[in-house]
């Protein structure tokens, strides 16, 4: 039996901070055994448990795409003890993991549709996996027009901000990156995530629609995809709920009879909308 | 295959099997706290009294359990799992319910997608002697969970007290394997009756009258009903009836350290503690009793029964007997009928009004 408890040995390559409020870092992982990374294959919307031992362990969705070989990235929130020690990580240290998890985004679903991509703050990581998934050569031809809306608080506060500008760039990708308040060197859009929905207002035909920010912008967000005739079938969702095991044992991710770590944490509201809400 | 066991060859009997075997059997600490240990020495095994306060679970999945030890070396981590089990293991004088409750856990842990090694692993290497409850306590209603005082299901052996002997019935491939023991000998049909006496006996004392069947649909409407208002108010949120109940299987895993050395550790958790579902930005999705009693017993009644066709309670009593104030699970069973929830309902818009 493999133990899925054991965390397998990774290599800190890389860290960098992503925003001006120095909460959020990019961490680039490397396979110390060679043999692990042949057996790791994620899709985009997956998560892995990551240890510093001694601190413990956290979930954290995977912000780098099956694409692109050879390394895992992460974007950590300095939140508490394990994200904490996660920012005082040096490059060459040694971290565990344990993934990937969860059951990540339908991919296959999306195949010959159109995608809207719709992200708030630093829960735009797992997107930003998916966008680069299916901006790669091989896979642009999959799904047809690509909207991504990505709004933050402040300029400062956008992650990955040197591959926004290369997405700004193309033309197989329609990018609207939006700020809450803009400063004197910002000259992109100013204004909330909802109502810069509502100006793109993208079609809803044929397209699936992915969603993921604070629980404020889904609030006000929900309502103009519903105005857009988004049927809640085609509007996919990732949660956060507290976690331990990660593979649906220790039980507190639970939201009814389904675990967030193993049936999500990928949703669609007309599946969240059958549960308790639980959340 | 029925045969007996000479009490007074117990002690002999059980220093043989502890020269092959780990063995876990009852013990009692104290009056009213007995638990299932391993055993050093014959003298320290109780069979005597009702069944044990701690459930035997703890044999699989004890209530804090090193999952790995590390240690740093230069850069590097060397990592050492504990999963493997030394010695092949008996469990002696587990009840029916709790041997029930096995298989629960056995949905749980060695699932489908994912197999949790360190449940699996003594699972595995266990052999179960079972013990019938000839005097089931007012508490217990195990016959209407699906069980019952003489449940042989999950047993390898199953032993049945005659107060001078015990009847020792082979049940399993693992069971015949003491077919040859030097201490078994042929039960005679005088022995087998007066057995079968106490089971009849027995069956009828357990409560078979509690309303389980068809409760994950009753309970399906339930989630914002006003019941869980008034059902969990006195609730204290200890969380005794989930620690000693033998079916609740969560956990929390921690690592404990010293320097460059240290071990990740599992301690059962409770998911009527406030802070077992709160997320480190403050939200807690269960900020009441309200919504952790809600999640206790619909996990038992509605979500497990979901998942796996049947309900996780085996009506062992535990949680009623050690609840400081006397929450009764039977009652809160009782209360999801249609006509109860009305009344409570009704109850509850009066005094809104
Ligand atoms: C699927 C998923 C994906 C996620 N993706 C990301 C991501 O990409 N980026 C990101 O930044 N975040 C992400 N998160 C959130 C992230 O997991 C949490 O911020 C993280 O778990 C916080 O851990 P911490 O150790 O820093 O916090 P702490 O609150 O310090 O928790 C540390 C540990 O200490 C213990 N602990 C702490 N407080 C308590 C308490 N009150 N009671 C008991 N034990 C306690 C727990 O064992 C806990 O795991 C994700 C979460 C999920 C579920
Ligand atoms: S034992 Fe009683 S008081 Fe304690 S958590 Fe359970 S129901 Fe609440
Ligand atoms: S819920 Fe209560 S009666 Fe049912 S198995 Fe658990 S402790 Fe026993
Ligand atoms: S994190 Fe343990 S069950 Fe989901």
């Amino acid at each position: 039996m493999k133990n899925p408890y054991f965390p397998i040995p990774m290599r800190v390559k890389r860290t960098s901070v992503e925003t001006t409020d120095q909460m959020l870092r990019t961490i680039e992982l490397s396979f110390l055994n060679e043999e692990d990374k042949r057996a790791f294959h994620f899709i985009p919307g997956q998560f892995c448990e990551l240890s510093v031992l001694g601190k413990g362990e956290a979930p954290f969705g995977i912000a780098s795409s099956p694409t692109e070989n050879g390394s895992l990235k992460f974007t950590i929130n300095k939140a508490g003890v394990v994200t904490t020690a996660l920012h005082h990580i040096e490059e060459g240290a040694e971290v565990g993991l344990r993934g990937p998890l969860g059951n990540g985004y339908p991919i296959t679903l999306f195949e010959g549709k159109n995608i809207l991509v719709i992200g708030g703050g630093f829960a735009f990581t797992t997107l930003r996996s998916l966008i680069a998934f299916f901006l790669q050569p091989q896979n642009r031809n999959k799904v047809k027009d690509i909207t991504v809306i990505y709004g933050a608080r402040m300029p400062g506060l956008l992650l990955y901000k040197e591959e926004l500008k290369e997405w700004e760039k193309r033309d197989d990708i329609k990018l609207v990156v939006t700020v809450d308040w803009g400063d004197k060197d910002w000259n992109g859009k100013v204004g909330l995530v909802p109502n810069v929905l509502e100006e793109v207002a993208p079609s809803s035909e044929n397209t699936y629609a992915v969603i993921c920010g604070p629980p404020i912008m889904i609030k006000f967000t929900f309502p103009k995809l519903m105005a857009l005739q988004f049927p809640n079938e085609r509007i996919y969702t990732s949660l956060e709920k507290r976690m331990k095991c990660g593979i649906g044992k220790c039980g507190r991710c639970n939201i009814g009879h389904l675990y967030v770590c193993k049936d999500g944490p990928v949703f669609s509201y007309d599946q969240l909308e059958k549960l308790p809400k639980d959340y | 295959m029925t045969l007996k066991l000479d009490k007074k060859d117990l002690k002999a009997f059980l220093e043989t099997l502890m020269e092959e075997y780990d063995l876990f059997a009852p013990v009692k600490l104290a009056e009213g706290v007995s638990i299932y240990k391993k055993i050093d020495s014959p003298d320290e095994v109780d069979l005597s009294t009702e069944n044990p306060q701690k459930p035997a679970k703890e044999v699989f999945f004890p209530q804090s359990e090193t999952m790995f030890r590390y240690e740093k070396a230069g850069k590097r981590y060397q990592m050492t799992s504990t999963e493997g089990v030394e010695r092949e293991r008996v469990i002696l004088g587990a009840r029916p319910c709790d041997i029930q409750a096995f298989s629960l856990m056995d949905d749980v842990f060695l699932g489908k997608e994912y197999k949790d090694v360190y449940y699996g692993n003594k699972r595995k290497a266990t052999t179960i002697i079972g013990l019938a409850c000839p005097h089931p306590l007012s508490t217990c209603f195990c016959s209407s969970a699906g069980g019952g005082p003489f449940l042989r299901k999950g047993s390898d052996l199953f032993l049945i007290d005659l107060g001078e002997m015990f009847i020792v019935e082979l049940l399993t491939e693992k069971g015949m394997a003491f077919q040859k023991n030097k201490f078994f000998r042929e039960a005679n049909t005088k022995e087998i009756s007066l057995a079968k006496g106490i089971e009849e006996k027995a069956s009828t004392k357990a409560d078979a009258s509690v309303p389980i069947g068809g409760i994950d649909r009753r309970s399906d409407l339930m989630m914002e009903n006003p019941f869980w208002d008034r059902m969990h108010e006195k609730c204290i949120g200890c969380g005794v009836c989930t620690f000693l109940c033998p079916t609740c299987h969560c956990f929390d895993i921690v690592d404990e350290a010293i320097t460059d050395k240290g071990q990740r550790v599992r301690n059962w958790d409770s998911c009527l503690f406030p802070l077992y579902s709160q997320e480190t930005s403050g939200h807690n999705p269960r900020p009441t009793g309200r919504e952790r009693t809600r999640q206790r017993l619909m996990h038992k009644f509605n979500y497990f029964p979901k998942n796996f066709g049947r309900v996780a309670c085996v009506g062992c009593g535990r949680c009623i007997l050690y609840c400081p104030v006397n929450f009764d699970i039977r009652q809160a069973i009782k209360l999801t009928s249609p006509k109860e929830i009305k009344k409570v309902k009704d109850e509850v818009d009066l005094t809104r009004q």
